[in-house]
């Protein structure tokens, strides 16, 4: 079995990762931060060394700017709804994903003013463009760091550049990106950073969080949800502190824990590496489905500048019939269709029909690589 | 140990606790996490007991890490 959808979530997980999920839920157990007896202080414990190394991983100032959610989808909405307001201006790409589209669609109904920069049809993104569609109430770009459709990466230093420049935040969508490029919130100039736990910091589904940095202010951003936080249980108010603010109710501490052992896994092996890796395996697909007749590959065609996520259509074929095939046939798991982001494929020129998206992750290997492009070049070859 | 004096940092929560208590344990500093005395509180979170001759020490620490806490008392 091939396993492609590293970009949706990714398999397999490091061994560490399962242990330690097992470990809390029959060693541990407890509610972390709602008690003071020993277990609820190691489940505590645990969800904090998970704040500790993804604060490490991604070069956080401090681990408590580091806010636990579901996925990166409710930490674009924390930061997208909580920041922006009637009368506001944000800009974006044409490549994002719906969890940026869908909460900015709806905060433009309700007076938000939204500029999308178009990309080019490989995807990338001209950051003069972004510049040049700033007004003066603008409060946020929000930029898609690699794009979950063809991999391609956007400009980010550059694009923090404008935003420090016209004092204006800067909200990445790093879901394909932590983990699997090197990012560093304070050098790159990221305000809202906004991560999911179960793709490349190969954690559990479930896990995912915003990190708050600096220059974003707390008084303005406001919580998604109110509720019980284990402090200040006195008040009837919201805590005014990072992370209980907007940490409401019981985290998921079981995943968090295998999201501690993940990162652990990411930062031993070394984001550098892990990349180099993906490069390699990204150049590979690339070039071998370039050299399929029949076969169109969408994106920049050079793996330096995307991820190891490859998009790609056989001519005559639907990508739903790929996918089906692949699957059923050759025993390759991989996604097809519109991958939530429409936006992302009329910039391709691939909307509606979509794409096949190989997603490949840290653990694919050149051999599986091989296998999966003699196969296309099967199905290419009957479609002919 | 009996007849040890202690002290408690007093934090805003569990994440505060568990962060006073690695730049404390770094510094060489003895620790507990226990829950914050009834006369200090009426939170149902947790503080940080330390020996109260560490007192001073930790509270350089705190400062030197820039963390806030929300007080250090003798109980």
């Amino acid at each position: 079995m091939i396993y492609f959808d590293n970009a949706a979530t990714s398999w397999p997980k490091p061994p560490g990762v399962a242990k330690a999920m097992v470990h809390f839920l029959d060693q541990v157990g407890a509610n972390p931060g709602r008690a003071a007896h020993r277990r609820a202080v190691e489940s505590g414990r645990i969800v904090y060394e998970a704040r500790e190394k993804v604060a490490r991983l991604l070069n956080c100032s401090d681990p408590l700017r580091v806010v636990f959610g579901q996925n990166v989808t409710e930490a674009l909405n924390l930061a997208l709804r909580g920041m922006l307001r009637t009368g506001d201006h944000v800009v974006t790409s044409s490549v994002e994903h719906n969890s940026v589209m869908r909460p900015l669609r709806a905060l433009q109904r309700q007076g938000v003013d939204l500029t999308v920069v178009q990309c080019s049809p490989q995807g990338f993104l001209d950051p003069g463009d972004v510049e040049a569609a700033l007004q003066p109430n603008t409060a946020m770009i929000v930029l898609n760091h690699g794009s979950n459709v063809m991999g391609t990466l956007l400009p980010l230093r550059e694009v923090a550049a404008i935003a420090r420049q016209h004092d204006t935040l800067l909200l990445l969508d790093a879901a394909q990106t932590a983990g699997a490029y090197p990012l560093d919130m304070q050098a790159d100039g990221v305000d809202l950073l906004a991560f999911t736990g179960h793709k490349a910091l190969y954690g559990p589904p479930g896990t995912g969080g915003l990190i708050i940095g600096e220059r974003v202010d707390l008084e303005r951003l406001e919580p998604l949800k109110r509720g019980g936080t284990g402090s200040r249980s006195e008040w009837e108010e919201q805590p005014d502190f990072l992370p209980d603010m907007y940490e409401s109710g019981t985290v998921n501490a079981v995943g968090l824990a295998g999201l501690e052992a993940g990162v652990s896994w990411v930062l031993e092996q070394g984001v550098a590496a892990i990349r180099a890796h993906e490069v390699e395996l990204a150049k590979r697909v690339i070039s071998g489905l370039c050299s399929i007749s029949g076969v169109t590959v969408y994106g920049g065609l050079d793996a330096e500048l995307q991820t190891a996520t490859v998009a790609f259509n056989i001519s005559a074929l639907l990508p739903s019939e790929v996918g089906l095939r692949l699957d059923e046939e050759y025993d390759i798991m991989c996604r097809i269709g519109l991958h939530c982001a429409p936006a992302a494929h009329r910039t391709l020129g691939t909307f509606p029909t979509g794409t096949v998206r190989f997603g490949l992750g840290v653990f694919n290997t050149a051999a599986e690589v091989d296998d999966a492009l003699d196969s296309v070049r099967s199905l290419a070859a009957e479609a002919r | 140990m009996t007849g040890e004096a202690y002290a408690v940092v007093l934090v805003y929560s569990t994440s505060y606790a568990l962060k006073a208590e690695k730049h404390l344990a770094k510094a060489g500093i003895t620790c507990k996490l226990i829950p914050v005395p009834r006369q200090l509180g009426s939170d149902c979170g947790v503080c940080v007991r330390i020996a109260r001759r560490d007192r001073e020490t930790a509270e350089e620490v705190l400062m030197g890490a820039a963390m806030q806490v929300a007080g250090i008392r003798d109980i």
